[in-house]
């Protein structure tokens, strides 16, 4: 595999464990925890984002020796911009309930911080094919957070999954209850906490010391 | 009265980021120490306070399903709304250009410590949510616009003010290893939101 040697294989696979952008490099926090609720939009939104965050890459990294550095924020923002119009306006055709849960964090994909983190960071210093599976990477990274999140919080919240009743009756007529507060966007952030704590454990190196 | 009522429900009930989780990543990043975590919430205020009256314009003179009827009967159904992304970010962004350049000349010591956080004003989602927000809520004149990105703006900075200062204190404390820094802040947020929550509901 001459294609994924080296550097190429790191930016690929870096972002899903190390190098997170959601639990160690702290991108992208806003969208991941508002949309994460129930399964359906997360898994939505973390395709919306991978396909941004890759195609933007890409843009910018052919682009990157013509961009002036002064104006640099405001075309990637275009592009950016651009990339999303398209995606919600596809959104609105294909899958439209879902596009109306997302409401306006569909929009917020262009301030995104992993695309801006990762458009300055990586696709300004580097080729197109390493820049798009940077991507990927950064965006399977943030979308796997996001399923978590949104498996959790689906399954103990409404007891469903995609919609699908997934704990028995009997468990309710035993007098099981769903969890509201699973439902209320705080515990979003307690899950991710929880994600942190397990991932640090094992990543002894990433322990903050502040 | 109406204006006192929306800012004072954008200041808590309706909070950027205790509701809606907008301008999550500098609030995490910068809450460090007070004296930074005003400054990037005098900075986030402004922009708010300016791009939002002047997306409110372009959204209803412009870009708004029939909102060139004032240029003449035949424009009256011309729908520019797909533009409003793409719109809203440049005046967003030409502005936190503007305030990077101020602050740069007239306040060097907050330009070092806001760093990098200072051009990410732009990609703060508060700044784009309100307008976006703005867009889904039609308001009913620029005053309230004004009104709601002000709220919406001493929100932010109030919360962020808040967080650095527990943080401040946050030193003294014995986190477990793993938590400590990311983590634990993330979880005072949650803390922070569910009181926040108790603000819902309030009618002034």
């Amino acid at each position: 595999m001459a294609l994924l040697s080296g550097k190429t294989k790191e930016a690929l696979l870096g972002p899903l464990n190390k190098n997170n952008p959601v639990i160690v490099q702290v991108l992208g926090i806003c969208s991941a925890l508002a949309v994460t609720s129930k399964l359906e939009p997360a898994i939505v939104m973390a395709i919306a984002v991978t396909v941004v965050t890759a195609l933007g890459n890409v843009v910018i990294s052919l682009l990157r020796k013509t961009i002036p550095n002064r104006i640099r924020i405001i075309v990637q923002l275009v592009v950016v911009a651009a990339l999303v119009t398209i995606v919600s306006e596809v959104l609105k055709a294909y899958a439209y309930d879902v596009n109306k849960q997302l409401s306006v964090y569909v929009g917020l994909i262009v301030t995104n911080c992993i695309l801006m983190g990762r458009l300055e960071a990586f696709a300004l210093g580097n080729g197109p094919w390493a820049s798009f599976l940077d991507g990927i990477g950064n965006g399977i990274g943030y979308g796997w957070i996001l399923v978590a999140v949104g498996f959790v919080r689906e399954i103990f919240g409404s007891g469903t999954l995609f919609g699908h009743k997934i704990i028995p009756q009997s468990f309710y007529d035993m007098g099981y209850e769903n969890n509201g507060f699973m439902m209320l966007a705080p515990m979003a952030l307690i899950l991710v906490a929880i994600i942190i704590w397990i991932h640090r454990t094992k990543n002894k190196e990433l322990q903050e010391e502040a | 009265m109406d204006a006192i009522n929306l800012i004072i429900r954008s200041i808590f009930v309706d909070n950027m980021i205790f509701a809606y989780f907008l301008g999550m990543c500098s609030f995490l990043a910068v809450s460090k120490d007070v004296k930074t975590a005003l400054g990037l919430g005098v900075a986030v205020t402004f922009v708010l306070v300016l791009t939002l009256p002047i997306n409110y314009l372009l959204e209803n003179y412009m870009l708004k399903d029939g909102a060139l009827a004032w240029l003449g009967p035949q424009f009256a159904d011309v729908d520019l709304s797909v533009f409003s992304l793409l719109v809203f970010i440049a005046v967003v962004a030409s502005f936190t250009q503007l305030v990077e350049m101020v602050v740069e000349r007239f306040s060097p010591a907050l330009y070092n410590s806001l760093g990098i956080f200072l051009p990410l004003i732009a990609v703060n989602c508060a700044i784009l949510g309100g307008s976006l927000f703005m867009q889904q809520r039609e308001f009913a004149n620029i005053g309230m616009a004004t009104a709601y990105a002000f709220g919406s703006g001493i929100g932010w900075l109030l919360a962020i003010v808040g967080m650095a200062a527990i943080r401040e204190k946050l030193e003294y404390s014995n986190v477990p290893k793993p938590l400590k820094g990311l983590g634990i802040t993330f979880i005072i947020t949650a803390l922070m939101a569910i009181g926040f929550m108790s603000f819902s509901g309030i009618n002034i």
